[in-house]
């Protein structure tokens, strides 16, 4: 069957992760978008969504930061994160102003526009949930004989208020098994990286992200493919065990299996434990 | 001893939309905190301390501080208690108190919060010459800056948005 499909129109936010320090998460991102028929638009003049620190110290701000993309965003077409710590705070916002007249009476004042339950807030993965992506590589198991960690970090996890939301439990190992690659059982897959903590407390965070390297690597994983810019980050900036194996971020490897890397050198540069010589063993660049 | 604050429970569900009350320590939040061992009070304890009313002794506690909101305890959690969102509160509270038991974590919150009512986004380099002046560390992780510059992880100057005042505005509260 030839995939020809319409392709689905979505307002992006990258955010500020994907758009800086993890800028070859975002140039692979949009790569395998349009392969398989999301055409982003990104989302004009975004602001920062106030990650880890809005919250932290004033929650209103939290709210507001986000409610501004919310009022920017053109209706009709959902806005699509990639980043889970943005996807978090968009849903979180959303939430509040869907429980709160207070909230939406508020917007309305400094927005100038009602607040539109409409403008949905979808993660990436719960577009891709559903597809069927070995569809665009008819007849090959391109990832075949690659073994690797799958790494969501805290993305499964929500506070009790979004717990009836969807979630994405084993979304990479579906997606990637119908490529080929082996996901290995191990016990890393949901710890928490740290975020901000890499910073704060250097120490600590290299206590828990070496715990969670090493536990790939003691699970015969080749590699680690996460869901979260900051993670992968984390993973390989505190990270100081004497062997190491690379994190890639799950939209690398899922272009690279569709044949689509272009200047992949340019990714591969920005990583601190060189993933080239595993992906070409593979066949893969 | 410190005297008992009994509407400290009131105030802290008020703020945080969430019932510590509903909590019967079975610690389930701690077992799967990555950083409980860095904290002085830890998650379960920190709900406990809610529950007694000892507000001075939650307020001055580090583990609110520590917690970076991944969430992983309120998923183990089974009455459903917001965790974070007590961690949340009582952060807010200290702030409101003007007693931070951990300055460079607030000022590392700070530092990101500047740079966004600066520039309406996060400038990372920015924001890290900053909390390391602020902190007064000048050397630590001066080898990873280089590796990160060179590696174009950092980039010399910030994405300044258009709106930004609209964003300055928001931030009138906070200061």
């Amino acid at each position: 069957m030839k995939c020809d499909v319409k392709p689905i129109e979505v307002t992006w936010f990258p955010g500020c992760s994907m758009k800086t320090s993890a800028m070859e998460n975002h140039e692979s991102f949009k790569i395998f978008c349009e392969a398989i028929g999301i055409r982003l638009i990104e989302l004009p003049d975004w602001n920062c969504c106030g990650s880890s620190s809005a919250h932290s110290i004033d929650q209103e701000l939290a709210i507001d930061l986000v409610a501004r993309n919310l009022a920017l965003a053109p209706s009709g077409r959902p806005i699509l994160t990639a980043c889970p710590s943005c996807t978090l705070r968009f849903k979180e916002a959303h939430h509040h102003l869907m429980e709160s007249s207070e909230a939406r009476i508020r917007f309305r004042k400094q927005w100038g526009v009602p607040f539109d339950p409409a403008k949905k807030v979808m993660h990436f993965f719960e577009l891709i949930d559903g597809m069927d992506i070995s569809a665009f590589t008819p007849g090959k198991k391109p990832l075949a004989g690659l073994t690797y960690a799958p790494y969501y970090g805290c993305m499964l996890a929500r506070p009790p208020k979004l717990r009836n939301q969807k979630n994405f439990h084993g979304l990479l190992e579906k997606i990637l098994g119908t490529l080929g690659a082996k996901a290995v059982d191990w016990k890393g897959h949901n710890k928490c990286c740290g975020t901000f903590l890499s910073v704060a407390r250097p120490e600590a965070t290299t206590e828990v992200v070496n715990a969670i390297v090493q536990s790939g690597l003691d699970s015969g994983a080749e590699c680690l493919i996460t869901a979260c810019a900051m993670c992968q980050l984390n993973l390989e900036i505190r990270c100081n065990l004497k062997d190491q194996i690379p994190v890639l971020h799950f939209s690398e490897i899922l272009t690279l299996a569709l044949g689509k890397g272009k200047n992949t050198d340019q990714w591969f540069k920005r990583h601190l434990v060189d993933p080239k010589p595993l992906l070409a063993a593979k066949g893969l660049i | 001893m410190e005297k008992i604050d009994p509407t400290f429970i009131r105030e802290v569900a008020q703020i945080s939309g969430t019932i510590p009350s509903r909590c019967y320590n079975c610690s389930a939040c701690t077992s799967g905190c990555q950083f409980a061992h860095i904290m002085d009070k830890k998650p379960h304890e920190i709900i406990r301390l809610v529950q007694i009313g000892l507000k001075n002794e939650a307020l001055a506690a580090s583990g609110p501080w520590i917690c970076v909101g991944c969430n992983t305890c309120s998923m183990e959690c089974p009455n459903a208690i917001d965790i974070p969102a007590v961690m949340d509160a009582i952060r807010a509270m200290a702030i409101a108190k003007g007693e931070i038991p951990e300055k460079d974590i607030y000022n590392f919150h700070k530092e990101i919060l500047g740079s966004i009512k600066r520039y309406g986004r996060t400038h990372k380099l920015e924001i890290m010459m900053r909390f390391k002046l602020v902190s007064r560390d000048f050397f630590s992780d001066m080898d990873l800056g280089v590796r990160m510059l060179s590696r174009r992880k950092l980039h010399i100057l910030p994405s300044r948005i258009k709106g930004v005042r609209d964003v300055r505005n928001l931030f009138k509260k906070v200061g």
